[in-house]
């Protein structure tokens, strides 16, 4: 097989998977994450085959047309940057469905759970090898999806139900935005592919719509990414279960805007709106979510806004625009996926452990845990930047970017060693602190982790190591390839693990001194932040609550007030607005119809059946009950499909006899049923308006029936179906043959329609008044009641 | 009804009638009719049963449900164009057979089946709403 189907065969495999887990897990148990964990190994090695060239500066597109007619194609791009990325996500994913293995050993729905973690590494990987602007949107959203089901996992409780509905409305309503900006984007540029829009740079950004799109692309980046002021989904988000944390949370899915900014960068960057609102969001996520961190004593919710805060510190740092900024977000990322996930994973073996997460309930576990310990300490040691791991070298180079001396570099680099400085107490109080100090007594006796569950975390720390020891070897692979990438023009990073005297390592030493700082001090820390949040009171979160009830009550407002539920205001609602429509265009333009021409020699039949026809109306008006009414309306009906015989359409006269024969008996039935009156005995006064919405209708057609037949027939369609209804399609009754064959899809769609309403009506036959009872309650203040 | 004469002649005016929508089905392609006409006939057929012997022997007379006699039309529909993607061309090509049944060259297509469905799904869905009509209505 050649490489395009190979990749795309790669691409497919997680969903293959997902397929095959919940029966493997049936069978093995939950030793069927050895199993599972194949596939995410062979995306992997198969990813691998374009290093080479990725690592030259050389960009693999590939795919296949998948609308040609709209220029929309199946198509990936695979450049440095993507490359990481697929690896990350493949390589963390292989580890996490082994950690997932031992997490929820004997868990009901483990097979589930396989499922959809491997469906979001599907979608993840999609996204971003993404080429084309319809791929990549729906990837986005697939990840959205896929992430409410597993925040969700848990779906008895209803803090996962409500978190998992949440991260839903706030991703895939800033996806919308996504979708929204991708557009602007391809009407500007004309191009609907990431590998050919780069050459239209300039002329995006000195398009007049170039603020709007950059706004909305922020939209769908800032809310996956968990900027403030979007960023509550996250901590919400720990209500799933602890690998779907180290993995989607922390790893992976928030990175999704991350990547999508870098991505953009050589597109959208450089100007002065994107060097404002980037760092500005990300330097406020930053400090917002490394003191929100250390509120928490939790030791997951410590992980989540500290996560929230590395992603700020990446998007101010591809936003900032000052030299080695964006290098230093390369290795910052990868160096976060790293020491996040494993340190999640360890927050999770503590859980599972000893039956606790918070970390005032924990102490002393080093004797009992010794491997987990020298793990988790590996992580936080990255985490906080110590020599000489790869957080180490990312935050030399981060300070070196911000090591400037105007008062931009000035302000940026305080918030960033204020930030680093707190994530870095973090750190060590999720990796420390529950180590060391006298035995607390834990729910559960704690002991050492089984394989599955300390082997990713193991292998990530490990990794976090060796990429800083051969810092060489993972700059040419990793680092500069995907600088290049996102700066859109070669760079080559070059920083070592061997510290050099200067300014950054300085800030570098400040940064641990004052995390040293905090991390003794931290009860005071946490005390002080929560008097602040209790002062400010009001939260985003609970404001998405008041969003979403504000909501709900305004639409059962608006509701209310146009549904009236009286069949009567519908109709006649419908029926003016039907002859506002036919009467307002020719009067507002002046077009009507000619007179119409009448032959001198009309045949007496054709006479006679047309006055069987005004004879049926006037005794419809006349008819002094309900169902004389009826049956009049079906003798005018009759004599119009003896018109139609006339003129030569006999299918379309034979539908009409036999659709006027079954209104007439369904009619009848309908009144039957309904107990009507056997007469209308409203006063003329109420009459009267129907009568003229009634006239206003009629004249309404006659008169665009008039135009239409006043214009030169085009016969194109008539010789077309004439000439091949026979040669083509077999058939001699061309009517037949359009309806069946020539237009056979409009045909499926209407039987569909035909089935459906008759569907409805059966149910609403079915309904009894008296059985009438409220099926569903959405009445938000009877939710605050209960 | 109470007439005898009417409840007399009705199931063999019923069965000319059903018989009579099957021709005027199967002769759509050439001549008038097809499968919405010769649905329409058939319910009518269906509802001169109804009114003249009860809804009840409809039923029995039908034994699927009318809604479950449209959902099998839509099936058969959506199925003739999907045959059209199996044998690679596009979705709906009405494809041709001519097998010889009895010495006797009968053309057959996806065509013939998606006007089938159509006849289905107008017969089940009218019925099943005519039905539930005059079910309720004699109460």
């Amino acid at each position: 097989m050649d490489v395009a189907a190979l990749t795309f065969l790669a691409l497919a495999l997680p969903f293959v998977a997902a397929l095959l887990a919940p029966l493997l897990t049936r069978l093995l148990g939950h030793n069927a994450a050895w199993v599972l964990a194949l596939f995410p190994l062979a995306i992997v090695l198969h990813f691998a085959r374009f290093w080479p060239e990725v690592a030259k500066g050389e960009v693999v597109t590939g795919g296949y047309a998948w609308i040609p007619s709209f220029n929309v194609s199946f198509s990936w791009l695979i450049d440095g940057l993507s490359l990481t990325f697929v690896l990350l996500i493949a390589g963390i994913g292989m580890l996490i469905v082994l950690y997932s293995g031992g997490y929820l050993k004997g868990h009901p729905q483990q097979g589930r759970f396989f499922s959809f973690i491997l469906m979001f590494m599907g979608s993840m990987l999609g996204l971003v090898v993404s080429d084309s602007f319809l791929m990549l949107f729906v990837f986005w959203e697939l990840t959205s999806i896929t992430s409410f089901l597993l925040i969700g996992f848990d779906h008895a409780r209803e803090a996962a139900r409500r978190a998992a509905l949440q991260a839903l409305v706030v991703t895939g309503g800033g996806g919308l935005f996504l979708l929204a900006g991708l557009l602007i984007i391809w009407n500007v540029s004309g191009v609907t592919q990431l590998s050919l829009l780069e050459a239209f740079g300039p002329e995006m950004r000195e398009s007049p719509f170039y603020l709007a799109a950059l706004i909305l692309v922020l939209g769908g980046a800032f809310t996956k990414s968990a900027q403030f002021p979007f960023h509550f989904w996250l901590p919400n988000a720990m209500e799933a279960p602890t690998p779907v944390s180290a993995y989607l949370h922390s790893a992976t899915m928030v990175k999704a805007g991350v990547y999508l900014l870098m991505r953009l960068n050589p597109v959208l960057g450089g100007t002065p709106e994107w060097q404002i609102l980037l760092p500005l969001f990300g330097g406020a996520t930053l400090v917002i979510g490394a003191a929100l961190a250390c509120r928490q004593t939790d030791l997951k919710l410590m992980l989540a806004y500290t996560t929230m805060a590395s992603l700020g510190l990446l998007v101010m740092l591809t936003g900032i625009g000052v030299p080695h900024a964006i290098e230093a977000a390369a290795l910052y990322l990868v160096a976060h996926s790293l020491f996040k996930g494993a340190l999640f994973m360890v927050a999770g073996i503590i859980d599972h452990e000893t039956g606790t997460r918070d970390v005032t309930r924990l102490g002393g576990l080093r004797s009992a845990m010794p491997l987990t310990f020298v793990i988790a300490l590996a992580a936080a040691f990255s985490m906080g930047g110590l020599f000489p791991f790869f957080g180490f070298i990312a935050k030399e180079e981060i300070y070196y970017a911000l090591s400037g001396f105007d008062r931009r570099s000035l302000v940026f680099a305080a918030i960033a060693i204020l930030g680093n400085a707190l994530m870095f107490a973090v750190a060590f109080a999720v990796a420390l602190k529950p180590f060391v100090g006298a035995r607390v007594q834990t729910p559960k006796a704690a002991h050492e982790a089984p394989l599955l569950l300390w082997l990713g975390p193991a292998l990530l720390a490990a990794k976090g190591l060796s990429a800083a020891l051969l810092s060489g070897f993972t700059h040419e692979l990793v680092s500069t390839p995907m600088a290049s990438a996102i700066a859109g023009e070669p760079r080559a990073v070059t920083i070592s693990v061997v510290p050099h005297v200067g300014l950054p390592l300085m800030m570098s030493i400040a940064t641990a001194v004052i995390g040293i700082g905090i991390y003794l001090k931290l009860d005071r820390v946490r005390a002080f932040v929560a008097t602040i949040l209790a002062d400010i009171g009001w939260g985003p979160d609970r404001g998405f609550d008041q969003f979403i009830r504000g909501l709900v009550r305004v639409s059962v407002a608006l509701t209310r007030r146009l549904q009236s539920g009286r069949l009567e205001v519908y109709m006649t609602a419908t029926f003016i607005l039907v002859a506002f429509v036919l009467l307002v265009v020719p009067i507002a333009y002046g077009e009507f119809p000619r007179a119409p021409f009448f032959a001198a020699d009309v045949p007496l039949h054709e006479l006679a059946i047309m006055a069987i026809a005004v004879i049926g109306l006037v005794a419809v008006v006349l008819a002094a009950d309900r169902l004389t009414a009826i049956v009049s309306l079906g003798i005018q009906g009759f004599a119009v499909a003896v018109i139609f015989l006339l003129f030569g359409a006999p299918d379309l006269a034979f539908t009409q006899f036999m659709i006027e024969t079954l209104s007439v008996v369904v009619l009848a039935l309908v009144m039957t049923r309904l107990r009507l009156s056997p007469s209308d005995h409203r006063p003329l006064a109420q009459k009267l308006p129907d009568f003229a919405i009634a006239l206003a209708c009629g004249l309404g057609f006659g008169l665009m029936l008039l135009k239409v037949t006043g214009v030169p027939f085009d016969a194109t369609l008539t010789d077309f179906f004439n000439l091949y209804s026979k040669s083509i399609a077999h058939g001699a009754n061309v009517v037949n043959v359009i309806i069946v064959d020539f237009r056979g899809t409009d045909t499926l769609g209407e039987i569909a329609v035909v089935m459906v309403t008759g569907l409805a009506i059966l149910s609403l036959v079915r309904l009894r008044a008296g059985s009438l009872r409220r099926v569903a309650d959405n009445d938000p203040d009877a939710e605050e009641r209960a | 009804m109470k007439s005898v004469i009417f409840r007399a002649v009705a199931p063999f005016l019923t069965s000319l009638m059903v018989l009579f929508s099957i021709f005027v089905l199967l002769r759509g392609h050439n001549e008038p009719g097809g499968g919405f006409i010769g649905g329409l006939i058939a319910v009518s057929a269906l509802a001169i049963y109804g009114i003249a012997c009860g809804v009840e022997m409809v039923r029995r007379a039908i034994y699927f449900h009318p809604m479950a006699i449209a959902g099998a039309g839509l099936f058969a529909a959506t199925v003739a164009g999907l045959i059209s993607i199996a044998a690679r061309v596009p979705f709906m090509t009405g494809l041709w057979i001519y097998p010889s049944v009895l010495g006797l060259e009968v053309p057959l297509s996806t065509v013939t089946l998606f006007d089938c469905g159509v006849y289905l799904v107008v017969v089940g869905a009218i019925s099943s709403i005519a039905l539930s009509l005059e079910e309720r209505g004699g109460e």
